[in-house]
């Protein structure tokens, strides 16, 4: 026995560092998913030490066989923790009692952790002083938790991710359990350890097959996506919202597509915005957006000192408000959604522009998602285009985010024919933004229409002017209108979804 | 007396039922009732009671329709059209619409039967007429054939099918077939296309709408005299699936199972609405009301002709015309109308009830036109059925199971756009009993918990949140719901004995086809109209 001590003492050190691994995952995955860091973490850490102290104190109830009873702990620990990321994404994602599921694994972890030093040091306790043990398993029980501390946010997070850290530290953690049947031998009753190294043994497959197949588990998803901190995570009724914090600036992921980059999103704005803006023959004054809910859109719109009003609608409130409460947000979008010439619709606007009296825009700005959903889909069809410029005037513009001509070439001619067959002129135009790639626009009207050339002095903007707007009309071999017959997205046969499934799935 | 577990698993299947039983019945939160058809009234008449009616209470008219259904509507609407006046329809139930009667709620307008309309070819110009009446005509192609506004048709995505967990697209279970399946599923759609591309010597095509211009070859009228399931069978398809897929189309238009639908209707279903072999089927006509609209079509147009709460006693055909005896519903007072001519636009098997002197030399034997029993539940939900799994096939107009004896649901809020949020869904069960009659006993026996517990029970093993979303639950009994078009009916003769009129009462209903849509309804409607035109 003697022997093993100092290896025992390693012991302390693997299982402090695992325990504190789980509370800061833990930690990490709820301000992930459920948003506001600080009450999560906050909540969680005083959770986990609560339960610690819980367990500790359940170590009295603990009299015989404290080696069989230690390794059976350690055991626990390890599939519970090795388990808990996986589990609490599938959770989050599956139940409706996510935060039941979350603080009970916390709890859970933490009572088994709280046993395993009181129980480790009773066995210890024949072998050194008193003052001895009390110094050097709680110095490394703290080392272990410095260990942990920095290898999270340094190493782990960003190689492993959170799903394989859990499972790599469950694992470590079966390890040092299987290995304790060696270390403890003298103090097991014989007829038991081949039973604990089958158990251990066990846990440990479980636990590699885990690891082995984490790729292929889809709640890897989510954890993989996001490269960057998240700032702001919600589910609303209709989408999952989450902004991120990088480097260079903060992005809007709905649904785990993302929207814009702070960074370049002027260059999409501008480039949905003024070409139809500056199309209008005339001051544009009553301006339609359909989507735009981040309000960026409306910012541009709001440069032009002729618009009297702006209706904006838009699916999600919790976009809208996220618009003028998120102060990142806010501060882009010069909340613009708070001017009082601005008016706010929270509606799918299919539904809107079936019922609607409002009409007589001069401009209309659509800035929906990418069509890859049938809800979506409908946003794209002739039935839509045809509904929208009956809200229209004969000579209104109207400008339309389009998906990219690069990525999905059918996708995009199909939405420019789709437009052609429900009665309007086009000049379809395609420009970069960084964090897009190439990405396309179409321009349309009722009638007849020239390129729009001049850009108004007065109009600030950080990206185009005369000559890039004259270029983005030209479209290279590789984006330009594609041979083969494309169908018209309809109702009743939803093509542009198809096409677009189809295309966005060899990136994927 | 019947426990839970036994009436689940008489309506759907014994897992289902020890499932459903494992789980607690929490229909208490949901609100609900049984609606309209009334049972209780109409069965008055299997008494043959005699209704005496005072001097003061007959009133003149030229033309009574009996029966406010579609096929008694069209008949009315083309007298109308033809600026005829003098008539007067009465219907059993305070509105008309029959099957194709339709509800509706704050959100949405829902059905109640029938809910989609193939569009036609342009060949039968009497329904093109109704649907440019409708503005339901955009124009046509250069072949002359129709297009319909894309709002009206089915939207994309139309149909999807639950298979052991999972929602996939379409109506034929794709995932999973074997080489052999789509073997058989290929061979039987060349079958199909075969019997598409016929022609008789008159050039006349086996399967068309109506069923009045289909050819009566021999060849063709043949296949009546076998069951669905035995031509597929001789035809040497065994597949599981292609028989579930034509199984499906049986009940789906006829309430009938394979083996209870005769050959030449089952082909009906797969030929008749298909331009030529290999073709698209037509598309769906359809609105959130489904055929509803219809009916309101059809009654916005003959409003003063139209009386509900109705209840024909007695129509007695006289050297002259007839007697019509009927009651307020309402008053429950009898009242009578002379009538030079009568249109019968009620389910045939009635007419022995109903018509003095019927049974003493029967034109027909009404007792064959036999009607099957249906249930449909209108589910009010607050949020949108939750699939399994995020990346199944998404919410679709028409939502089939796989494993159940029902049809599924419709989808009401589909047409409209309205994606997200509450809905009324459409829950069809036909009841497929051998003996119809025991159907439908089986059916009025039950009460509204009772079958919406088999509906909940139905559509939880799709929907786990199925109970929890729903907050109200209507249930429309259809007793005599449509006729059966069992082996031999149709080409049996007694349909085309019911075609004449007996003394000045002429028949027009979906039953003098053996087919129980829409299409066939309107044609026997407009022909009784016409032949009155004619005789007056």
């Amino acid at each position: 026995m003697n022997r093993s001590v100092p290896l025992l003492f390693l012991n302390v050190f693997v299982v402090a560092t695992c325990g504190l691994i789980y509370e800061l995952l833990a930690g990490t995955l709820a301000s992930y998913v459920l948003g506001d860091s600080v009450t999560q973490f906050s909540i969680i850490i005083g959770l986990y030490l609560f339960a610690m102290g819980v367990g500790s104190w359940l170590s009295r109830f603990v009299e015989n066989d404290l080696a069989e009873r230690f390794i059976d702990i350690e055991l626990a620990v390890a599939i519970l923790g090795g388990v808990s990321a996986p589990l609490l994404f599938f959770a989050f994602a599956n139940v409706s009692f996510f935060s039941v599921v979350l603080y009970g694994m916390v709890f859970g972890i933490g009572a088994l952790v709280g046993l395993e030093i009181p129980l480790l040091m009773r066995i210890l306790k024949d072998e050194l002083d008193f003052k001895e043990l009390v110094a050097r398993v709680l110095a490394l029980d703290y080392v272990g938790a410095l260990v942990a501390s920095i290898l999270f946010p340094i190493f782990l997070v960003p190689t492993l991710g959170l799903v394989r850290t859990s499972l790599v530290f469950g694992i470590l953690n079966g390890i040092v359990g299987l290995w304790g049947t060696w270390l403890l031998t003298p103090l097991l009753k014989p007829g038991k350890i081949v039973f604990l190294r089958i158990k251990g043994v066990f846990v440990i497959t479980l636990l590699v097959i885990g690891a082995i197949k984490a790729d292929s588990l889809t709640v890897l998803a989510e954890e993989s996506l996001f490269q960057e901190t998240i700032i702001h995570a919600q589910s609303s009724r209709y989408q999952r919202i989450v902004v991120t914090r990088g480097r260079t600036g903060f992005s809007l992921f709905l649904n785990g597509n993302l929207q814009f980059s702070s960074f370049d999103e002027y260059r999409y704005h501008e480039a949905l915005v003024h070409p139809a803006m500056i199309a209008f023959e005339g001051e544009p004054k009553r301006v339609l957006v359909l989507g735009g809910g981040d309000g960026l859109a409306v910012r541009e719109i709001l440069k032009y000192p002729s618009v009297e009003h702006v209706t904006l609608v838009d699916l999600d409130p919790a976009i809208t408000s996220l618009a003028t409460d998120l102060p990142v947000l806010a501060e882009l979008n010069k909340r613009s959604l708070k001017d009082k010439r601005v008016t706010v619709v929270n509606s799918d606007a299919y539904v809107w522009l079936d019922r609607t009296d409002a009409s007589g825009f001069d401009v209309a700005i659509i800035d929906f998602p990418d069509p890859n959903n049938f809800a979506l889909g409908k946003l794209y069809s002739t039935r839509f285009y045809k509904m929208l410029r009956a809200k229209l005037r004969p000579d209104s513009t109207v400008g339309i985010q389009s998906t990219s001509p690069l990525y999905a070439r059918n996708s995009y001619w199909c939405i420019v024919e789709t437009l052609e067959a429900s009665g309007f002129k086009v000049k379809p135009y395609q420009t970069t933004v960084p964090s897009f790639g190439i990405w396309g626009y179409v321009l349309a009207k009722g009638s007849e229409f020239e390129r729009p050339k001049e850009i108004p002095a007065e109009i600030p903007l950080a990206f185009l002017d005369k000559d890039s707007m004259a270029g983005m009309f030209d479209f290279p071999v590789d984006t330009s209108r594609p041979d083969n017959e494309l169908e018209i997205n309809r109702l009743d046969n939803q093509a542009l979804v198809r096409y677009y499934e189809a295309e966005w799935r060899r990136f994927e | 007396m019947f426990t839970r577990r036994e009436i689940l698993r008489a309506f759907l299947g014994l897992p289902v039922a020890l499932a459903a039983c494992k789980s607690s019945s929490r229909t208490n939160a949901i609100d609900g009732r049984i609606v309209g058809a009334s049972n209780e009234i109409g069965h008055i008449l299997r008494d043959r009671r005699k209704f005496e009616v005072p001097v003061d209470r007959w009133t003149d008219v030229d033309t009574v329709i009996v029966g406010g259904g579609i096929a008694g509507l069209s008949a009315a609407w083309s007298l109308k059209r033809k600026g005829f006046n003098d008539f007067l329809l009465l219907e059993l139930e305070e509105r008309a619409g029959g099957t194709s009667a339709s509800g509706s709620s704050d959100l949405t307008a829902y059905p109640w039967g029938a809910h989609y309309l193939p569009v036609p070819f342009a060949q039968n110009t009497e329904l093109v007429e109704l649907l440019d009446e409708m503005r339901l005509i955009e124009s046509k192609d250069e072949a002359g054939e129709l297009i319909i506004p894309e709002q009206y048709l089915t939207r994309d995505p139309e149909e999807r099918i639950y298979h052991k967990g999972r929602w996939y697209e379409g109506l034929y279970l794709y995932a999973g077939a074997s080489e052999e399946d789509l073997r058989q599923y290929n061979a039987f759609y060349s079958e199909v296309g075969k019997w598409i591309n016929w022609r008789d010597p008159e050039g006349r095509r086996a399967f068309t709408v109506p069923v009045s211009s289909c050819s009566t070859d021999a060849e063709v009228t043949a296949l009546d005299k076998i069951s669905f399931a035995q031509w597929l069978a001789d035809k040497g398809f065994s597949s599981e699936r292609l028989e579930w897929y034509c199984d499906y189309a049986c009940r789906d238009d006829y309430g009938r199972t394979l083996s209870q639908t005769s050959a030449w209707a089952g082909l009906f279903y797969f030929c008749s609405r298909v331009p030529a072999a290999g073709e698209e089927s037509q598309s769906f006509i359809t609105f959130p009301e489904g055929n509803g609209r219809f009916v309101d079509h059809f009654v916005s147009r003959i409003k003063k002709n139209l009386q509900g709460s109705s209840l024909v006693a007695e129509v007695i055909p006289g050297e002259e015309g007839a007697e019509v005896v009927y009651i307020d519903t309402k008053t429950k007072q009898a009242r009578g109308i002379r009538a030079k001519n009568v249109i019968y636009s009620a389910p045939m098997f009635t007419a022995g009830y109903l018509i003095r002197g019927f049974n003493d030399s029967p034109p027909f034997a009404a007792a064959e036109f036999r009607h099957n029993s249906w249930f449909v539940a209108n589910l009010f939900l607050k949020e949108r059925p939750k699939n399994r799994f995020e990346r199944d096939f998404p919410l679709s107009w028409d939502n089939v199971l796989y494993e159940s004896p029902s049809l599924g649901y419709v989808t009401a809020t589909h047409q409209k756009g309205i994606d997200y949020g509450p809905t009324v869904l459409t829950y069809y069960y036909p009841m497929a009993e051998e003996d119809t009659r025991l159907g439908m006993q089986k059916l009025l026996s039950l009460d509204w918990k009772e079958l919406s517990d088999i509906c909940l029970a139905d559509l939880e093993r799709a929907h786990e949140n199925i109970r929890e979303a729903t907050e109200r639950i209507d249930i429309m009994r259809w007793g005599h719901a449509m006729i059966s078009p069992k082996t031999g009916f149709i080409w049996g003769g007694e349909r085309e004995k019911a075609m004449k009129p007996f003394r000045n009462i002429r028949f027009a209903h979906s039953d003098l086809s053996g087919i129980a849509i829409f299409e066939e309804a309107f044609h026997h409607g407009l022909r009784a109209a016409s032949e009155i035109e004619k005789t007056g």
